[in-house]
């Protein structure tokens, strides 16, 4: 079935290389992501995603259409409309040169904040969908209900039913004016034009309008709970006030608006830490444990009405 | 950890909130960022006849961070963990 998948797609990310007016120095089809929320392959510079089952049309098109029209900010496509292969929507993209996962030293944090300040900034003047980082966060928490008891999963639970409701994807968020990417991460930038050109941003998947902090709160979680040294997190908060980011106050303490998005990333980080570990049938690591143990520590001091845009 | 001169393991000890890593063998200090300026700014402090008034600029203030971190906002050294690595990549 997947293999299925992987054929077509490598098929049409070939036909789709060949199609333009350069010749194609070809060299294979790569196999870049092959999840259950994602199949991506690449053929010379031609990128192919088959976006998760499931995945609604008018949606993903409105969110394709928002790249292409943000090429500053956001990968454009290759093309504006999705095609179906395999029942699964096919998008197609230019190659971009990731963030080499063995020197995460090297993370571009300060582009990565302009990117983000300049799409927060961006006035959203067509319909979109709601940005989606809280309904992962809930869909991180069904797979832990789904896995079972495990001991490490009662004060992540505990520190879910802490979050005000639009943090849990039960209510809409308090903001539907801004523009978000709802899941940054380090895999989400590439440079285009390859290999050196400026950074962009991936995967529109979650993208939408919806509370700004959600897009900081990955770094700030990492560096609330002692991962990320405080110097990378200070250059990437410095850098998005430096442009202009709207999510938190120009100056002063930033964590009335981290605040929950940040709960909320720590406490989807410390279910799927336990959903990996549990499947693996092997005990946390030191830094799945720190997470854990920042959700422990949050159930005693539960979010105060408020902050962090509730 | 281990010792950078001589190898022999290294414990962690907590002098007023700073950080410090002492070899066991030859009983050298390692300190991380910014933890000489916080002794210097805690020995100023013993040595001083009145505290700074207080909303004085530090030299070398660590960013706010919430209640519910890490403690001192401490981070688990200069190394990256391999598991910490993946976090960083992973939705």
């Amino acid at each position: 079935m997947s293999s299925d998948l992987l054929r077509r797609l490598a098929a049409r990310a070939e036909a789709a290389a060949h199609a333009g007016p350069a010749r194609c120095p070809c060299g294979g089809t790569a196999t870049l992501a092959d999840r259950p929320d994602a199949t991506v392959v690449r053929h010379a510079g031609t990128v192919a995603k088959a976006h998760a089952p499931g995945t609604d049309p008018a949606e993903l098109a409105l969110r394709l259409a928002t790249a292409a029209r943000l090429p500053d900010v956001l990968l454009p496509p290759l093309r504006p409309e999705p095609v179906t292969v395999d029942d699964r929507l096919v998008t197609f993209w230019p190659y971009g040169v990731p963030v080499d996962p063995d020197a995460p030293q090297a993370a571009p944090w300060e582009a990565a904040a302009a990117l983000l300040a300049r799409l927060h900034r961006t006035p959203v003047r067509t319909p979109l969908p709601a940005m989606r980082g809280p309904a992962k966060a809930a869909r991180a928490l069904a797979r832990l209900r789904a896995a079972g008891p495990h001991p490490a999963a009662p004060p992540v639970l505990r520190a879910w039913a802490a979050l005000p409701a639009w943090a849990r994807a039960e209510a809409p968020q308090p903001d539907a004016a801004t523009l978000c990417h709802g899941d940054l991460h380090l895999g989400q930038l590439v440079r285009h034009p390859a290999p050196d050109g400026p950074w962009r941003l991936i995967d529109v998947d979650d993208l939408g309008t919806g509370v700004a902090a959600w897009d900081l709160a990955r770094p700030a979680a990492w560096y609330a709970c002692g991962l990320l040294p405080p110097e990378e997190w200070t250059r990437f908060l410095d850098a998005y006030r430096a442009a202009g980011g709207p999510a938190v106050p120009a100056a002063g303490d930033p964590w009335a608006a981290l605040d929950v998005p940040a709960r909320a990333l720590t406490v989807q980080t410390a279910a799927l830490a336990i959903v990996r570990a549990a499947a693996a049938r092997r005990p946390l690591d030191e830094v799945e444990q720190a997470v854990v143990n920042a959700c422990a520590r949050m159930s005693a001091l539960p979010p105060r009405p408020g902050h962090g845009g509730a | 950890m281990h010792c950078p001169k001589c190898h022999a393991p290294m414990h962690t000890y907590n002098r007023n909130g700073v950080q410090i890593e002492q070899c066991s063998g030859c009983r050298g200090i390692f300190l991380d960022y910014g933890e000489l300026e916080a002794l210097t700014r805690l020995e100023a402090q013993w040595s001083q006849p009145a505290p700074p008034p207080p909303g004085a600029p530090h030299a070398y203030p660590a960013p706010p961070a919430p209640a519910w971190g890490a403690p001192h906002g401490g981070h688990h050294g200069h190394h990256r963990h391999k598991s910490f690595g993946h976090m960083l990549f992973s939705s």
